[in-house]
């Protein structure tokens, strides 16, 4: 099959679904820029023009409002914010109205399908403001659905998915994962929203993970079968809705889990699987759950403490053979030439 | 009673007598709702927040006869008289006041989360600001389908300490888009009055005129200066799409939230003095008096289409009192991600 870049996938995602439907748009700050938001709307714009995809004035919170009033008309308007956290700004418009349009005017005044792009930031310094992951706020409220893709396909699908989606939809894009490759299907799919996808069959751990934390768990599980252990990796997928099934079926099979996300541990997605495991197969476990997620502190900016700062593959590795109770598995996983250039 | 509001496609001049009686009608329908929902809230059974818009009814009025199917408005947490003046059902409002499953939005809305199917209504919000960029965006979707519709944005004189109102004006002048911006300027915001809110030497219409929207001020209490011009804006802004601000000066007689007014309730940070100023400037007894003076209704036929009006109310109030609640299994109707 034909072997695509995340940021690829997303970009011919876009084009299908606006050749699908001309009712989309896509706004936000510079995507009409030549370098199109890493290179995913760059494609849209040459085909579509301005018309279609414009560039927007810095007004995260209108201009939020402004695609929810458009898509309450018919339109289905596609926000892209260069980063994720931007969306705190326009939290009122996301939360307060369009998670519970259909609700509180009863279903009568219709639905806003709004799918918001929100890319994580990491590295070269992003620090505090610039790298956070705001899975676990936005998926709190009822009635917006979001969805994290680690993979490349599943990137495409899902895009596909939320343009189709009758309710708001974000999309959480680890700017990691834009140069990642795999194999992505031609023409238009849907992958569904609300579906966990079993990346890695296993049988000793389950490793749930969200994003980019689904290809740290790929290397910390390929680098654990050479010691004979048999890590079932979960991609989680979507946030809300919770495949609750899926994870629940992984655990009863394995018996352990280790929860890795993206965002700190506290009140978020790793905590919140724990709960669900906790409550709906306590019976199945045979050692305590271990989550995994960012320390207990705003995201530091120099290189010495970024390095500290986030989990990898070897903590992953940590986790599982402590759970495991495996003491011989002292080697570290090699880590990852870092030859990106900046800035980010 | 001779419905207004929408549809009103016929309802091009205030040239026709019959018009100007049904403009009358529409105040009157509104007044009456209002101060029925005054007098039923002490007895508790209307459990969500009520910020009544008496007095102000003139705004809604003049504003709504001008729309046409297919228009869009949107409004804030005073938004009783913008759902009736644009065509929504007394009923259906007072029903979902009551907490009923045939209110306009099942019981699910409350007071401040009003919409109506005829969808010239759109939706009302209950966070200040919060809905004007839905009417910018309408607008967008309204301009790059060419359709000829128009979107109204009600808000009052509080909304211009939000910073969305900057953002969302900007972006309709950026863009040229069909938008109208109704500030109603009723002086307060709950009990702080504009000269702790505002400086001095600020005008909201500047503001909008600096940003490259047209802006004029009118008289909020005078429903014929407000129908004339929005009748000029929007057959300007249907041909030839942009944004236009019009700032209403009215007053709100009662409290900010609740049933009562201000002294009764021992407040005193308007005067009963200040009120009953405002009561001599009653938007409905100015166009009582013209209709009298200018176009020879007698006062016994006024009074006898104010008793009409004034019982069908009071019998879609019953019904609506009567209308029956939710049933609790419903709960999670219409929640969930899909």
């Amino acid at each position: 099959m034909r072997i695509l870049t995340y940021a690829q996938a997303i970009s011919e995602a876009l084009v299908i679904g606006m050749r699908e439907n001309p009712k989309v748009f896509i706004t936000g700050i510079g995507v009409d820029y030549p370098v199109g938001v890493f290179g995913t709307t760059r494609e849209a714009f040459d085909e579509f023009g301005r018309s279609r995809v414009f560039d927007s004035p810095s007004m995260e919170n209108a201009l939020t409002g402004i695609c929810i009033g458009a898509s309450a008309m018919g339109m289905r308007p596609v926000l892209v914010h260069h980063r994720n956290d931007f969306m705190f700004l326009a939290f009122d418009q996301m939360i307060n109205l369009a998670a519970k349009w259909r609700y509180m005017y009863g279903g009568n005044a219709g639905q806003v399908p709004v799918v918001v792009r929100g890319i994580i930031g990491r590295g070269w310094g992003q620090g505090a403001t610039h790298s956070q992951s705001l899975q676990s706020p936005i998926a709190h409220f009822p009635g917006i659905s979001v969805v994290m893709p680690a993979m490349p396909a599943d990137a495409k699908g899902l895009i596909i998915s939320a343009l189709k989606s009758p309710s708001p939809v974000v999309i959480l894009e680890h700017r990691t994962l834009f140069d990642i490759k795999g194999e992505v299907p031609e023409g238009y799919y849907e992958t569904p929203i609300g579906q966990a996808n079993i990346l890695r069959v296993g049988s000793d751990i389950s490793l749930v993970c969200t994003s980019y934390m689904v290809i740290e768990a790929m290397r910390a599980a390929e680098f654990l079968s050479k010691f004979g252990i048999s890590v079932e990796v979960v991609d989680l997928r979507s946030i809300r809705p919770l495949d609750e099934k899926t994870i629940i079926n992984s655990v009863i099979k394995t018996g352990r889990l280790v929860v890795a996300d993206t965002s700190w541990v506290q009140y978020g997605v790793a905590s919140e699987i724990a709960a669900l495991v906790a409550e709906k197969a306590f019976n199945y476990l045979k050692a305590p759950v271990t989550r995994i997620g960012l320390p207990d502190s705003p995201t530091p900016s120099a290189k010495v403490l970024e390095d500290v700062f986030y989990p990898s593959a070897n903590t992953l590795q940590q986790a599982i053979t402590k759970t495991l109770g495996r003491k011989d598995v002292i080697a570290q996983i090699s880590s990852e030439i870092d030859n990106f250039k900046g800035p980010y | 009673m001779q419905k207004i509001g929408f549809p009103v496609e016929t309802f091009k001049d205030l040239g026709q007598r019959k018009n100007r009686l049904a403009i009358f009608e529409s105040l009157l329908e509104i007044r009456f709702t209002e101060e029925m929902i005054a007098d039923n809230y002490k007895d508790q059974k209307m459990r969500t927040a009520v910020h009544l818009g008496t007095g102000q009814e003139a705004v809604a009025v003049g504003v709504c006869t001008n729309l046409m199917k297919g228009d869009a408005v949107f409004s804030h947490h005073r938004s009783h008289n913008h759902f009736l003046a644009s065509g929504g059902s007394v009923f259906e409002l007072v029903a979902e006041l009551y907490g009923s499953k045939n209110g306009c939005s099942k019981g699910r809305g409350g007071s401040v989360h009003l919409n109506h199917r005829n969808k010239v209504f759109f939706v009302s919000t209950a966070i200040l600001g919060q809905s004007i960029p839905l009417a910018v965006g309408s607008a967008l979707s309204f301009a790059m389908e060419k359709s000829g519709q128009v979107a109204v944005a009600f808000f009052g004189d509080a909304t211009w300490e939000e910073g969305v109102i900057y953002e969302s004006l900007n972006f309709a002048a950026i863009h040229s888009l069909p938008v109208l911006f109704v500030c109603e300027n009723n002086k307060y915001s709950t009990e702080s009055p504009l000269s702790v809110r505002r400086a001095e030497n600020s005008e909201f219409t500047q503001r909008a005129i600096s940003f490259g929207v047209d802006a004029i001020k009118g008289n909020g209490n005078d429903v014929y200066e407000v129908f004339n011009l929005v009748s000029e804006i929007f057959s300007k802004m249907r041909k030839n799409p942009k944004p236009y601000l019009i700032e209403l000066d009215t007053y709100r007689w009662r409290e900010h939230v609740g049933p009562n007014f201000d002294h009764e309730a021992g407040r005193t940070f308007r005067s009963k003095v200040e009120l009953e100023e405002w009561q001599k400037n009653d938007p409905i007894v100015a166009i009582k008096n013209y209709l009298i003076e200018k176009d020879s209704f007698s006062e016994t036929e006024l009074k006898s289409i104010e008793g009409n009006i004034l019982s069908e109310i009071n019998s879609e109030f019953k019904r609506a009192q009567n209308s029956p609640k939710p049933d609790k299994e419903s709960i999670f109707e219409n929640s969930g991600e899909f």
